[in-house]
């Protein structure tokens, strides 16, 4: 936690932000340090959240191995494969960002925070455009699901929708946190410009950079889980 | 009046007075710490109230001594509540061998009982006293729960799947079946009544109401819907003969092995893919909503019975049959 | 050395306090003054208004329940209305009464005063957290007067995602956004412990009220988001009939009772371990004696909240689960069942060679040591496999859980309100009412929940509207329990409020107390202290007497605080 908080050494010296010291805090590193512990807290309790959703895909995968790898090898692994890209990148444009704010480099920063919010909304978009491309191919159970081309492959169809639940709700809760994220990083931009971040106080930054991480962490494990389950032919 | 209030479930299966015994231990146990902790929170209560002019507390911090012996000697105590629990526990969960297999179907709300020998009842159970029963319970719904107070057992039954309980009643009379698991507007409603009588008299009660068993019935239903069309016994069959299947050890395509149990039949008749035998293609269609899960039961009873040389001809007069599907 | 010979008067204040200064209730007024507040103290009040209206409507269903259950017929209402009662019961003691109570109202409030600090971590997000309550509260009360909910606080599927045809969905949604008020309030504990303890005060200084809390908060942030996942899952399945918990399309309904109890069991943790707690600062201060191994009870509530985390599928032995897998689960239901040993006899011991009073939190906390013991030693009887097959799913089970959670909890929380109130309203409350009021709460409840005892190993399953003939006189009697109970609630509810306007006024340290809370004014001022504490002794040193205390200690007592016989 310290190599996070590593610039709050000077805070002592260097006057803090004007209202960024909250009143029940001695100085602006304990309230650092506080804030920090909060988000790795935070991200605790979300990783209990999607735990449970693992763990419920753990179990049915385990049941039906087939309708598991069927039903994967038919997701657009090719958006996929893109939005993992364009998240990666998010998060080294949210690094940069930490180290802009760390350096004090206030065009770098805001910059940099407005392309990691433009790259996560690239992936919003480009998991809609694929939610669209699932929904063309018969891929929504209660929407558009055709049990028969399943069940002439040999694959219970039931069990084809209990992937397809998982996959949307898994990839669905991501979004919802992503859609955060993006707010966020928005709001942290305008704030940057407005010159709230300077090298010893800039906890906000590295903060939520924590937590793009960790949504983008999450996205490493839905993929794998999600959509390489099955050897492939085709990417779509 | 006073004397009609019961306090105590009566004793009427082999396992009511194992559980009783294990209750009486239990209470004995837990009944003289509760009056440990109470005794002493009442006496140094009053022995220690605080008088004027009374002497000084003393600063006591803690024993580690102490608190060694309260974590380990409850724990112990513990583990002989473990072991006994689950030596019981044990004995409730594993039916003998030869015990009578009767089937349940439970459903909102109520309780649909079938005998081998082909008794349907609603609602009550008849069994004989002094004679293992072994009850194979399934639900058409939600989950709901058979409990016998009297017998001291109690099974959740759930939808899709077989559970199983057994007992074996000592006396005879009437006891209260209940349904134990939430399940909707009338759960208070679903329940009856376990009849035991002498064996002679359930003998009696056996062939009074005789429609034909199980079996009997299932081999009509083998029929009817044509499962003698491949399960035949003609050698040019592609399906393998069903005699003698019951209970021995079928070897899958994929190297597994299974037992041919009640379950295994029954998914087989409804998910054909499943579990698919070596050396056998799988083009067995489904009968997933052609059978109700009576009907699956008719058909175990039956596959159970079936000797070598049993297995109908396919000529035989039967009603038209259902139309299948193929599907898994 | 003790100082309160008076036998039964706590101190009220010899002589008028000199002109009143600002404390954090006159600080301001107004209606945005409360609603948009970021006092720790302030939302603590609003939180204790919101509880105390879930707990009367909790507890009118209950009523109902109880007088249905007259009759073996159960003439007073038809049998959907009881389910939709006895579910409105649970969901609400459960998830916006029990849960939050002790934390929200008394972690609130205390938790920065007993550690020195001026608020908690996030004060912001503490609000946000009452919001989040009165959102989930609001939510679930429309569900309950518009319709209802039938499926008990369980929502076991295939019923509840299949069958029920009542409001689930919303009671649901209710249940996921007040979870999101509990974890908040837990991230917000575990960063204020770490993070603004006062100067001096190391992590074996803390009063075990704190340690409890902290125990507490850990299995709220694990154990809730699980519970959230759950129940949206099943919203899923009801909105488009996929199989996640239905067999008939795949779905396995025992993983539904995995996941809920995956957080339900812990979750009983979150109920008790507060009222733990406050027994733990209770007995020491009644008793002016330092706690018993306060050590090993500091460690025994992080052992219950790892330990919790552990058992859950106790509540499934005869569901379907394997029996090895029911072994397991029995095995480590008797392990943690230690920790709980251990404080029970810390606190007995506590008692040995004190000097002790028998004020109102007293007794309440004496009362819970009792009747929390006889509902953990029925556990003890439920972790037992073979008992458990028969006794599962009955009135044992609902008497052992209420034993638990009636007889101990809220008989803490009633401790603690007591203790507690001279501080947070700066009057003292009527002392004979009170002690009336625990008088009748510990008969009533006995009476309430005794028969059912009886009535579970005779065999009446709960959830049922009515019943077989022959239970009807044990049932009579645990309806006239729960009318003298009714009467014990309602006395505190009449004259806490009435000591607001008419008690006496509190001194800034009636009982004498150690902890850091008492060294300031009935009620503080909004900053909670004049200046930071230093600490630099234990929070139990009652033996030690107020002058050797401050004389060796350094632990600041304000001269005019320092009660002479």
């Amino acid at each position: 936690m310290s190599e996070i908080a590593n610039t709050s050494s000077q805070s002592a010296q260097v006057a803090p932000p004007p209202g960024s010291l909250w009143h029940h805090f001695e100085n602006l590193e304990h309230q650092n340090e506080a804030t920090t512990l909060g988000m790795w807290v935070f991200l605790a309790t979300e990783l209990l959240i999607f735990g449970a959703l693992f763990a419920g895909y753990a179990a049915y995968r385990s049941w039906y191995p087939a309708a598991f790898e069927a039903a994967s090898g038919r997701l657009n692994l090719l958006i996929g494969g893109i939005n993992t890209v364009v998240l990666l990148t998010s998060s080294l444009t949210m690094v940069l960002a930490v180290r802009a704010a760390q350096l004090g480099s206030l065009r770098a920063l805001v910059t940099l925070l407005i392309l990691t919010s433009l790259l996560g909304t690239v992936f919003l978009a480009l998991k809609a455009v694929e939610y669209y491309t699932d929904y063309l191919d018969n891929l929504v159970p209660g929407l558009a699901f055709n049990p028969e081309e399943w069940r002439q492959v040999h694959v219970n169809p039931a069990h084809v929708q209990l992937f397809l639940v998982f996959y949307y709700v898994m990839t669905g809760l991501h979004a919802v946190h992503l859609t955060f994220g993006i707010v966020i990083m928005a709001v942290l931009a305008v704030m940057a410009w407005r010159r709230a971040f300077t090298p010893e106080h800039h906890t906000a930054v590295e903060m939520w950079g924590l937590y793009w991480h960790f949504v983008d962490i999450v996205w490493i494990f839905l993929l794998p889980l999600l959509y390489l389950i099955a050897t492939r032919k085709t990417l779509m | 009046m006073f004397a009609e209030i019961p306090l105590f479930p009566e004793q009427a299966s082999t396992h009511a007075e194992r559980v009783d015994t294990l209750f009486f231990f239990l209470l004995a146990v837990t009944g003289a710490v509760a009056i440990l902790v109470t005794v002493l929170v009442i006496y140094f209560a009053v022995r220690y109230r605080r008088r004027p002019g009374g002497p000084p507390t003393p600063r006591i911090l803690g024993s580690v001594w102490l608190e060694t012996f309260w974590s380990v000697f409850p724990f112990l105590i513990f583990l002989i509540m473990f072991a006994w629990g689950a030596q019981v526990y044990f004995v409730l969960t594993e039916p003998p061998a030869d015990a009578l297999e009767i089937y349940v179907v439970g459903r909102q709300w109520m309780w649909k009982v079938q005998h081998p020998e082909g008794h349907r009842e609603i609602n009550e159970l008849h069994v004989p006293r002094g004679k293992a029963v072994k009850l194979t319970l399934t639900s058409e719904d939600v989950i709901h729960d058979f409990s016998v107070p009297a017998f001291r057992t109690k099974i959740d039954v759930l939808p899709g799947r077989y559970v199983h309980t057994w007992f074996q009643a000592t006396k005879t009379g009437r006891f209260h079946l209940y349904c134990a698991q939430y399940c909707g507007t009338n759960h208070a409603g679903m329940i009856g009544s376990i009849v035991v009588m002498e064996p002679s008299e359930y003998a009696a009660w056996l062939n009074s109401h005789a429609e034909g068993s199980l079996a009997l019935q299932g081999r009509k239903l083998f029929l009817k819907l044509q499962c003698v069309s491949c399960h035949s016994a003609d050698s040019r069959a592609r399906t393998p003969v069903l005699e003698d299947l019951f209970g021995s050890t079928v070897h899958l395509r994929d190297g597994s092995t299974v037992t041919a149990d009640a379950a295994y039949i029954r998914e087989s008749i409804l998910k054909p893919r499943a579990k698919i035998v070596a050396g056998w293609e799988p083009i067995m269609p489904t009968f997933q909503g052609q059978v109700d899960e009576e009907d699956l039961i008719k058909l175990i009873a039956y596959i159970k019975s079936l000797r070598p040389g049993q297995t109908p001809v396919r000529t035989e007069d039967a009603a038209p049959p259902v139309r299948g599907t193929i599907s898994p | 050395m003790s100082t309160l010979t008076a036998p039964f008067r706590p101190q009220a204040l010899a002589t008028p306090p000199p002109e009143p200064k600002a404390n954090y209730l006159n600080v301001s007024y107004g209606v945005k003054s409360w609603l948009l507040t970021t006092d720790h103290k302030r939302i603590a009040l609003l939180y204790l208004v919101s509880v105390t209206l879930m707990f009367f409507v909790g507890g009118a269903a209950a009523t109902l329940i109880r007088v249905n259950l007259l009759t073996p017929a159960g003439s007073l209402v038809t049998a959907d209305t009881y389910n939709k009662l006895f579910s409105a019961h649970g969901i609400i003691m459960v998830f916006f009464f029990l849960v939050p109570v002790v934390p929200t109202v008394l972690g609130n409030f205390l938790l920065p005063m007993m550690i020195g600090a001026r608020d908690l971590a996030f004060p912001r997000l503490n609000l946000l957290s009452w919001y989040a309550y009165m959102a989930g509260a609001t939510l679930i009360l429309w569900v309950i007067f518009s319709g209802g909910v039938d499926t008990g606080w369980t929502f076991y599927t295939p019923f509840s995602s299949k069958s029920s045809h009542a409001s689930v969905i919303p009671a649901m949604l209710a249940i996921v956004i007040g979870g999101f008020s509990g974890i908040f309030t837990g991230l917000n504990f575990v960063v204020t412990v770490h993070r603004l303890r006062a100067p001096g005060l190391t992590w074996f200084r803390l009063p075990l009220f704190v340690w409890s809390l902290y125990a507490t908060s850990i299995i709220l942030l694990l154990a809730t988001p699980v519970l959230a996942m759950t129940l949206i899952l099943v919203a899923v399945e009801r909105v488009w009939g996929i199989g996640i918990f239905d067999p008939a399309l795949g779905g396995d309904p025992l993983l539904f009772q995995h996941l809920f109890w995956f957080y339900s069991h812990p979750a009983v943790y979150i109920m008790i371990l507060p009222g733990m707690g406050i027994v733990s600062e209770i007995i020491p201060c009644f008793s002016r004696k330092n706690i018993f191994g306060y050590k090993f009870v500091a460690f025994a509530s992080i052992g219950i909240a790892v330990l919790g985390f552990l058992v859950w599928a106790h509540h499934m032995f005869v569901a379907g689960q394997s029996r090895f897998a029911a072994m397991i689960f029995s095995f480590l239901s008797y392990l943690v069942a230690v920790p709980s040993a251990i404080k029970v006899f810390n606190w007995t011991a506590t008692l040995y060679k004190g000097s002790i009073t028998y004020h109102t939190p007293m007794l309440f906390a004496l009362g819970f040591i009792g009747l929390f013991t006889l509902g953990g030693l029925t556990g003890l009887m439920l972790a037992a496999l073979g008992l458990n097959v028969h006794v599962h799913d009955t009135y044992f089970i609902i008497a052992h859980f209420h034993f638990i959670m009636v007889g101990g909890m809220v008989m803490a929380y009633m401790a603690g309100l007591h203790y507690w109130w001279p501080k947070i309203t700066g009057r003292l409350y009527p002392e004979g009412w009170g002690r009336l009021a625990a008088l009748i709460v510990f008969i009533g409840f006995i009476l309430t929940f005794s028969p059912q005892f009886v009535l579970g190993y005779l065999g009446m399953p709960r959830r049922y509207h009515a019943y077989a003939q022959e239970f009807q006189v044990l049932n009579v009697l645990s309806t006239a329990g729960a009318s003298i109970l009714a009467v014990g609630y309602l006395l505190p509810l009449i004259y806490l409020i009435w000591s607001l306007r008419y008690g006496k006024k509190a001194g800034d340290n009636p009982w004498d107390a150690t902890g850091l809370e008492w060294q300031s004014p009935s009620p503080p001022p909004p900053d909670n202290f004049a200046e930071p504490p230093v600490v630099t002794c234990g929070p139990y040193e009652y033996a030690l007497g107020p002058g050797v205390r401050s004389q060796e200690s350094g632990v600041k007592i304000p001269e005019t605080e320092v009660h002479n016989v």
